[in-house]
């Protein structure tokens, strides 16, 4: 197992610096001067040019300019924000447990309505219930989520008047920041209706973060199982005449769910691309609403940190998967 | 399967009947799905509407009229029926925007789809034949491309070519690009253990004609799939980026466009905010239920369950 872990830790060793590679060059093939790009001011002269040149390290050759800039990343130097001055860093822990409690919630839901689903089309393959779920998998998979999210606005918040348009709690509430997941924060401070708030406020993001995992998830379960349901060792425990609830519970359903976990775990680089329009309909102050904002603003120096933190943690979390994938299905290891 | 297609060939055939044979093959397991078939009609209905949109469109696509601001369907109360589907905030008839916006979601489509495929089939194919080191420098920068979300990166792309209808195209044929090149490898690498491979190559045949000519062919199969799926995705993927504002920029009549036009008036005038979403959902899903029937009729594996 150890081998198998040090293998795909060596692995992504390339694939890291390829990202950084990509954040590197990214200001230096923007349009304009990358020093005044870099530095956020206009109209400077000369010996200020010379200056922030320095400053910024933009005056040694390019590949000393890669080691530097890899050097301070090792030590947790991503840069400040031109607009705000905080360290990208700070900002981004700082946003990071909103998309984080908006993209669980999300994919809890996709898990928890997907599987059943799934599992249930799959032992009634041919049924109404089969067609009608696999045709809803498949307008959910083709849904545009940033037209889904205004519809739900429009019908929620709009002719229902249930829950709010946008935010993660009512303006009424405040209380301190403990874990930064407001459905945690709102119940630890024992404010009366502080965590209902926050839950409306939640509820239809992940609804629209939900539907595309969801769909998926949905038909991964479906063929899993299928395609398990036709092994021969189902086909023994049937005939023994073992109840079909503990021949599908047991035998076809944990096998089953094996590239159903693969399947759930890749969801979070979909998830990722989700939270910016989830977040930028919902004014949801995460770390999508807040990469849009940095572009919008030439806010650069956010952009390629930013970018560099989100593809490193999407790769820190399909290896995780990997691992997890090693750990119940021990043939992969081997390989 | 108890039926089977005619593919009981006789001695001798020409080539243009064993094409119409496979043709006729391919037709047979794709019209088994329903889906598929009706995927297909609405699709053949989006390229007419696309074509003769000029045609069909009641009014200029961009034309003002301010005195008919915000007009609801004509089912609607207040609706009239020189604006079937009710104006915008400025006075354009939705629906002729509507049809004008089907021919940029197609020709987004096409685009991507045919840069993705043509660079993909090249690196894959440079991967796959020559392996070793050119494979691990190749495929190790299609893992970097894959590590980033898809939109994010095409975004940033955007930010750096500059927002527009051409750069958001481009950007997100880059992005889609590394899933035709591993697929591609993957079919070379097994192709080329096969023995045509081998007596093309004792034949002299040299390393493009064996390439292009002797293994492309027999691994076009998953490719045409994933073009399919990767079609839905770019017209949902450039909807998305002109709506974020990235994409095809306002007047043109680009779904995604209209959409983040219409956002501040979702709680008055549902119209401008309803019909252009639905016709990016209908091509979408028309075009994905093709691709599952085309799954199904080009995939020898599931053929044979």
């Amino acid at each position: 197992m150890l081998r198998f872990i040090l293998s795909k830790l060596l692995y992504l060793v390339p694939t890291f610096l390829g990202i950084t590679i990509i954040a590197f060059s990214f200001v230096r093939i923007l349009p304009g001067d990358p020093v005044l790009l870099m530095a956020g001011e206009r109209g400077v002269t000369p010996e200020r040019h010379a200056e922030l040149s320095a400053q910024l390290g933009y005056d040694k050759p390019v590949v000393l300019q890669y080691f530097d800039f890899l050097g301070r990343l090792l030590q947790g130097d991503f840069g400040n924000s031109l607009v705000t001055k905080k360290p990208v860093l700070t900002e981004f822990l700082s946003l990071f447990p909103a998309t984080v409690e908006l993209g669980l919630c999300a994919i809890i839901i996709a898990t928890l309505i997907g599987v059943p689903v799934g599992v249930l089309a799959a032992i009634r393959r041919g049924s109404w219930f089969d067609q009608l779920s696999m045709t809803a998998a498949l307008v959910g998979f083709s849904m545009p989520i940033f037209w889904w999210g205004l519809l739900l606005i429009i019908f929620f918040s709009g002719i229902l008047g249930w829950t709010p348009v946008s935010g993660r709690i009512s303006l009424l509430y405040f209380f301190p920041n403990v874990t930064g997941f407001m459905l945690i924060d709102s119940l630890l401070s024992g404010q009366e209706g502080a965590f209902s708030s926050a839950l409306s406020h939640l509820i239809l993001p992940s609804i629209v973060l939900a539907t595309i995992p969801l769909a998926v998830i949905a038909r991964q379960t479906r063929s899993a199982m299928l395609e398990v349901m036709g092994e021969d060792y189902v086909r023994t425990a049937r005939a023994k005449g073992m109840p079909p609830y503990r021949v599908i519970g047991i035998h076809a359903l944990r096998n089953a769910m094996i590239p159903v976990i693969t399947t759930i775990g890749l969801q979070i680089g979909v998830l990722m691309a989700g939270a910016i329009l989830t977040e930028t309909i919902f004014s949801w102050p995460g770390i999508g609403k807040w990469m849009i904002d940095s572009i919008a603003r030439r806010d650069y120096p956010v952009v390629q940190s930013g970018l560099l933190l989100i593809a490193a943690l999407v790769m820190i979390v399909n290896l995780l998967v990997d691992l997890t994938y090693g750990l119940i299905n021990p043939r992969i290891r081997v390989k | 399967m108890t039926d089977t297609p005619p593919t009981t060939a006789p001695v001798r055939l020409s080539d243009a009947a064993i094409r119409r044979r496979m043709l006729a093959e391919f037709w047979f397991y794709f019209s088994q799905n329903r889906g598929a078939v009706v995927g297909l009609c609405v699709f053949v209905i989006l390229v007419a509407v696309a074509v003769f949109a000029s045609i069909i469109a009641p009014h200029d696509p961009t034309a003002q009229n301010r005195e008919a601001l915000l007009v609801p369907p004509f089912w609607q109360e207040g609706g009239s029926a020189a604006y079937l589907l009710g104006t915008d905030a400025v006075g354009r008839d939705m629906l002729s925007r509507l049809v004008f916006g089907a021919q940029y979601s197609l020709f987004i489509g096409i685009v991507v789809v045919s840069i993705a495929l043509v660079g993909g089939i090249v690196i894959g194919l440079l991967a796959g034949f020559f392996g070793g080191w050119v494979d691990s420098v190749i495929m190790r920068v299609m893992d970097v491309i894959l590590a980033f979300p898809s939109l994010l990166l095409a975004l940033v792309l955007v930010a750096v070519l500059g927002p527009g209808l051409t750069n958001a195209m481009i950007a997100i044929a880059i992005v889609y690009q590394p899933h035709f090149a591993r697929l591609t490898r993957a079919a070379v690498m097994s192709e080329m253990q096969r023995e045509y491979v081998i007596a093309a190559r004792v034949a002299g045949a040299g390393n493009l004609r064996l390439m292009f000519k002797t293994i492309l062919p027999n691994c076009l199969a998953p490719l045409i799939v994933q073009a399919t799926l990767s079609f839905s995705s770019a017209v949902l993927d450039s909807a998305a980026l002109g709506f974020l504002g990235m994409g095809a920029q306002p007047p043109s009549p680009e779904w995604g466009t209209m959409l983040a036009e219409a956002r501040e008036f979702i709680l008055r005038a549902w119209w401008v905010v309803t019909f252009p979403g639905l016709a990016i959902l209908i091509s979408v899903l028309a075009i994905n239920l093709m691709g599952d029937g085309l799954r199904d009729a080009l995939d020898p594996k599931l053929k044979r369950s």
